[in-house]
């Protein structure tokens, strides 16, 4: 835009370098104070470096079963990721063309997005309270009083928890699948349908190869969204927690470095989850550049 | 020749809904249905244990106890959504300078494509991370022995250390800000991006400064962006329970915390009747500030 470097790019450049730190300052802080000794504490300076804290989470002797918690949220995370992928792409195909309902479910998503977390979470709550009402209610109509008694809650990890992350994931989901198709050439399409594919073929091998690096983000927002969840689950997750609801449980009685443990180990995974996703969609991108043109390639 | 016409956008629409009812099936279970219901409970009545389904305003006009009685002093709820909504006017006067001038670096200042996106990703990366870690990750800084305590103190500016810092109405707008401005800076540098850079051109070719430029061009074209992002900002500020039970040590009164509390006591139609409240004022935010902008256009 302009010649050389201005004054006002080294002072915004600094402004920017500041933020940065803003961001990551304090989650290195609590990296680094994971590995304190035993006898460390919750704050610098550095009693020694250890496992220490790190041990003592997996022995089960710390505050909570953690090991537990981390597998349900990892398996929570994987469902609501392939649903989210699944669905969002479906319904970005849909909105490729008007239909009467569209703008419906457009706001409906940016509803689901925007309006607080907690009233969603509460919301969820009621519904199955409610139909944990009316199931008992049914079957001591059917004279099932023996099963009502046991029927304790619908509520649970993949009933209320599952569409409580999804409210969160699927808005994010479209959005991205908006941006895609915007920028999306669409002569693709009809080139495809012109050499007789079919709507099927025509999403499978010419859409699809396209959108996949975009897909690929979806599937990162979808599951790291619903690994960090928090508010929305706070409610609505049933009789048992996720790692983040344990997380936010322990930060009433810290007092040891085991939740910095706890922290760096659910950090270390969002970070393994997001550099794997970059990785494959930089690969995808890379081979989409080479076999970007295959004129003059004929039909293999 | 209508009717074919009609039954082939029929047919059409089918396909779409087809591609597109997974989705809203789920928005109706998990998102409309829920908001129906805590509608509906919001005037049900309650006892320790239990709601009962009968018509009552109790959960208003308990939420609502002694607010003419009081006058001109304040009751209990109104203190509560002023808190709020200075917290949230903080947030987002921060967020909105903090997010703008990242978006302009990235836009207009970073030339090469590849810095450009290795530099959103750095701002994108802490968003896919644990929110409450990115809470507690404060406590080593701004603790009693916390490092800016312990700089402060060997550098003799204060002899005792600060006790504000952490659990404070300060540590909750530091975090906030912390966690939130990056749903300014994606959608304003998304408005940015597509600024026609000929147009700076020519605003600096007639002799425009820099900051008349930025005032008169950059700004009212990304003022879209900076509409969205204020949305989201100010409806995930207006909500939020967690980070102001975290960071203000479960001690600030706020909007989102009531709900909380009135949950753990399970009063759920108390509980219901305070959503609706908040529904409605964040409701009034979002309207007002969308008139200002065609949130679809933007995609």
């Amino acid at each position: 835009m302009r010649e050389g470097r201005s004054k006002a790019f080294y002072l915004l450049a600094l402004f920017f370098g500041a933020y940065v730190l803003f961001l990551y300052g304090p989650m290195f802080a609590i990296f680094i104070l994971s590995f304190q000794g035993p006898d460390g504490g919750l704050t610098f300076p550095m009693n020694g470096v250890s496992l220490h804290w790190f041990g003592k989470l997996f022995s089960g002797t710390g505050i909570v079963d953690i090991g537990a918690a981390f597998v349900r949220s990892l398996k929570l995370g994987l469902v609501v990721m392939v649903l989210t992928v699944v669905l969002s792409v479906a319904a970005g195909m849909a909105f490729r063309k008007r239909f009467a309902g569209s703008a419906l479910l457009f706001y409906t998503a940016i509803g689901s997005l925007i309006v607080p977390s907690i009233i969603t979470s509460l919301g969820i709550a009621l519904e199955f309270r409610l139909i944990d009402d009316f199931v008992r209610k049914t079957l001591v109509e059917w004279g099932a009083g023996s099963w009502a008694s046991e029927w304790s809650t619908g509520m649970g990890l993949y009933t209320s928890g599952l569409g409580a992350h999804l409210t969160w994931t699927l808005p994010f989901g479209l959005l991205i699948m908006f941006a895609i198709f915007n920028r999306f050439d669409g002569r693709l399409e009809e080139a495809a349908r012109d050499l007789g594919a079919t709507p099927w073929q025509t999403f499978r091998h010419v859409v699809l190869p396209i959108i996949l690096p975009s897909v690929v983000g979806i599937g990162l927002f979808g599951f790291t969204l619903s690994w960090d969840e928090l508010a929305r689950s706070s409610q609505a997750i049933g009789p048992v927690n996720t790692l983040p609801l344990e997380l936010q449980g322990l930060t009433t009685t810290v007092t040891k470095p085991d939740i910095y443990a706890l922290g760096t180990l659910t950090s270390a995974v969002s970070f393994l989850v997001i550099f794997a996703a970059l990785g494959t969609i930089k690969l995808l991108q890379s081979r989409q550049a080479r076999h970007g043109s295959d004129a003059g390639k004929g039909m293999v | 020749m209508a009717v074919t016409s009609f039954l082939k956008r029929r047919s059409a629409d089918l396909v779409s809904w087809l591609q597109a009812g997974p989705m809203m099936l789920v928005f109706v279970l998990f998102f409309l249905l829920p908001l129906a219901f805590v509608i509906m409970v919001s005037f049900w009545d309650y006892n320790e244990y239990e709601m009962i389904p009968t018509l009552t305003t109790r959960g208003y006009t308990e939420t609502f106890e002694g607010c003419i009685a009081q006058m001109p002093e304040l009751c209990t709820i109104l203190k509560t959504y002023l808190k709020t909504l200075k917290l949230c006017f903080l947030v987002w006067l921060l967020t909105l300078l903090i997010g703008f001038t990242v978006a302009y670096f990235l836009a207009f200042h970073v030339q090469s494509k590849t810095w450009q996106i290795a530099l959103s990703l750095i701002c994108t990366i802490p968003f896919w991370t644990s929110n409450v870690i990115r809470m507690i990750a404060w406590i080593p800084l701004l603790g009693r022995n916390g490092l800016v305590n312990q700089g402060l103190i060997s550098a003799g500016v204060i002899k005792q250390p600060l006790e504000w810092l952490l659990f404070s109405e300060f540590a909750v707008v530091l975090a906030l800000v912390h966690l939130f401005t990056f749903f300014m800076v994606v959608p304003i540098f998304n408005s940015m991006i597509r600024i026609d850079k000929r147009l700076i051109e020519a605003a600096y070719d007639a002799g425009a400064t820099g900051w008349q430029t930025l005032w008169n061009v950059i700004i009212p074209l990304a003022k879209p962006g900076m509409v969205i992002g204020s949305i989201f900002v100010i409806t995930i500020v207006m909500g939020d329970f967690v980070t102001i039970g975290v960071m203000g040590g479960q001690q600030i009164a706020a909007a989102g915390k009531i709900i909380e509390v009135r949950l753990n006591a399970l009063q759920f139609p108390a509980a219901a009747a305070n959503a609706v409240i908040l529904l409605g004022v964040t409701f009034l935010i979002i309207a007002s500030l969308s008139r200002l902008v065609d949130v679809r256009k933007e995609l």
